[in-house]
């Protein structure tokens, strides 16, 4: 699904902040990024949607080289990719409902209403789907944020730091969701600091696999989970 | 940035611009209350000073055509001579006109006609048989027109006291005023519409750095440039055709309020359009949504574009 070759990436400015990195994100695993902060995280996230391209290397997704695509190859892209962040952002002017199923409407496709009441019902956000984004808690709108990020039955879903802001109860609740949909078929790839919730993940009995930022590169930290 | 027409989306701008705006499509971007108004007015005053530029220029246009048509086949050979003289002089033009090819009809104005055309400097009741007046022939042209160089010659030699008059001297500036001013019409609708558009772009791009928040989840979202952009186009469009379209209404309105050509003639008073002519400014609503249209877009896809 991912394939990166030697891809190094360094701000405009500064030095390379992640360097010579080769790695597969095979279809339907689960894996965890860790990481000091200010360590790349979120820069190789965004490098995996194709917000930032590689400075050097080969990055492949779905096949497809993504120094080589237009813009419109990327907006296709991110179609296919379900990105969930810390501070989950909306169209604060329309309703739940609607910023949920913005990417079928910006896709031009037709918004399944069954479908949509489901998948509020999925992340319990029934009785907010008329409410406006400013009026959630930090919980609810990161799971408004998950079911934006899968409406489109994306197969890889990247989530950045989805629990900073969310208490514990509430971050198991995400994790599970991300776990549901990682047995669907999906890929994750979850970035974070949190040790507990990657020990919690082995509670979830689910096949993760944690890769750590270290000196610009990424590793494979221990074994399977 | 060149506009490439090939990558505009014709059916879908269509389903925008007629579609209810109530649309969620049609509501990706949140409405700025002030922005729009300030938009609709500025296509409204753009849309008033239109209909007046078309009417300048088409009221110039007559102008030029009846300059042109009523005084180029009209001319005038003007005998003065003394008393005793004028009766022979007279009858000599009117001989040498009868004979030269090209006129159609030579005729001396009557005493009422030449009383009436002094009537205006003199007033009525003027002893014409008391003043030097110089008899008037008028002259109208026939085919091809005849030599006026020529017959002026020839009046010289045989009737001293006749000069002809082609009005060449005074009717060549006035028709060459009247088509530089339809000319200027025409430029100020051309200067009209590109500062409109100017203004619909600069609008848009204000609009799309207010968005930022917007514009990045739909980025995240995988939303097109072109998908990005014709939310705010639609949103521009719209508010172009509104605004221009009252400006219009109020501009028409302003025309046909203008005084009468019957009750005091003059170049003002032509000032408007005729028949046909009313349906000229309903076009102005269409051209200026046209001009917002790919003002907008042109703008927002290149504001879209360098950002990465």
């Amino acid at each position: 699904m991912i394939e990166m070759q030697d891809v190094s990436f360094g701000y405009r400015g500064g030095g390379a902040l992640l360097s010579n990195i080769t790695l597969g994100l095979p279809a339907g695993s689960f894996h965890f990024l860790t990481g000091p902060s200010g360590s790349g995280k979120t820069t190789f996230l965004r490098l995996c949607y194709a917000d930032l391209l590689p400075s050097g290397g080969r990055l492949t997704a779905f096949g497809h080289d993504v120094a080589g695509l237009s813009r419109d190859g990327i907006a296709m892209l991110r179609r296919k990719v379900g990105v969930l962040h810390q501070d989950a952002q909306f169209l604060d002017h329309l309703p739940v409902a609607e910023n949920i199923a913005l990417p079928l409407t910006v896709a031009g496709q037709p918004v399944d209403m069954k479908a949509l009441k489901e998948l509020l019902g999925w992340v319990s956000m029934t009785n907010h789907a008329r409410a406006l984004p400013p009026s959630l808690s930090g919980g609810e709108r990161q799971r408004a944020a998950l079911a934006r990020a899968v409406i489109m039955s994306p197969d890889f879903v990247l989530a950045d730091e989805p629990t900073g802001n969310l208490d514990w109860d509430m971050s198991m609740r995400l994790l599970q969701l991300l776990v549901e949909l990682n047995r669907s078929g999906k890929t994750i790839l979850i970035a974070t600091h949190d040790m507990d919730l990657i020990r919690t993940a082995r509670q979830l009995e689910v096949q993760a696999r944690v890769l750590r930022i270290s000196g610009r590169r990424v590793q494979l930290a221990g074994a399977d989970l | 940035m060149k506009v490439d027409l090939r990558h505009v989306d014709w059916r879908s701008l269509w389903r925008g611009l007629i579609g209810r705006d109530g649309s969620v499509a049609g509501r990706i971007v949140p409405s700025t209350g002030f922005t729009a108004q300030l938009t609709m007015l500025t296509a409204g005053a753009m849309a008033f000073l239109a209909v007046f530029a078309l009417a300048l220029s088409f009221a110039t246009g007559r102008l030029a055509e009846r300059w042109s048509q009523s005084l180029a086949q009209t001319v005038t050979v003007r005998v003065s001579a003394p008393a005793d003289e004028i009766e022979t002089q007279t009858g000599t033009v009117m001989a040498i006109l009868q004979q030269t090819p090209g006129i159609a009809q030579a005729r001396m104005l009557p005493e009422d006609e030449v009383e009436s055309l002094l009537t205006p400097w003199f007033g009525p009741d003027v002893p014409i048989e008391a003043l030097p007046i110089p008899r008037l022939i008028e002259i109208t042209e026939g085919g091809d027109g005849f030599d006026a160089e020529g017959l002026g010659l020839r009046l010289a030699a045989e009737a001293p006291g006749a000069v002809l008059d082609d009005h060449t001297r005074w009717r060549k500036p006035l028709i060459t005023a009247a088509s530089r001013l339809r000319f200027l019409g025409i430029v100020s609708l051309a200067l009209i519409a590109a500062a409109g558009g100017a203004m619909m772009a600069l609008a848009a791009q204000s609009s799309l750095a207010a968005n930022g928040q917007v514009i990045r989840v739909l980025r995240l979202i995988g939303a097109r440039d072109v998908t990005i952009a014709q939310a705010f186009v639609r949103r521009f469009t719209r508010r172009a055709a509104a605004g221009s379209l009252a400006g219009t209404a109020l501009g028409m309105l302003a025309i046909a309020l203008l005084p009468n050509m019957d009750e005091a003639g003059g170049f003002l008073t032509g000032l408007g359009f005729q028949g046909w002519g009313w349906l000229w400014p309903l076009l102005i609503p269409l051209v200026a949504a046209g001009v917002g249209f790919f003002a907008t877009r042109w703008a927002a896809l290149r504001m879209l574009r360098a950002v990465p």
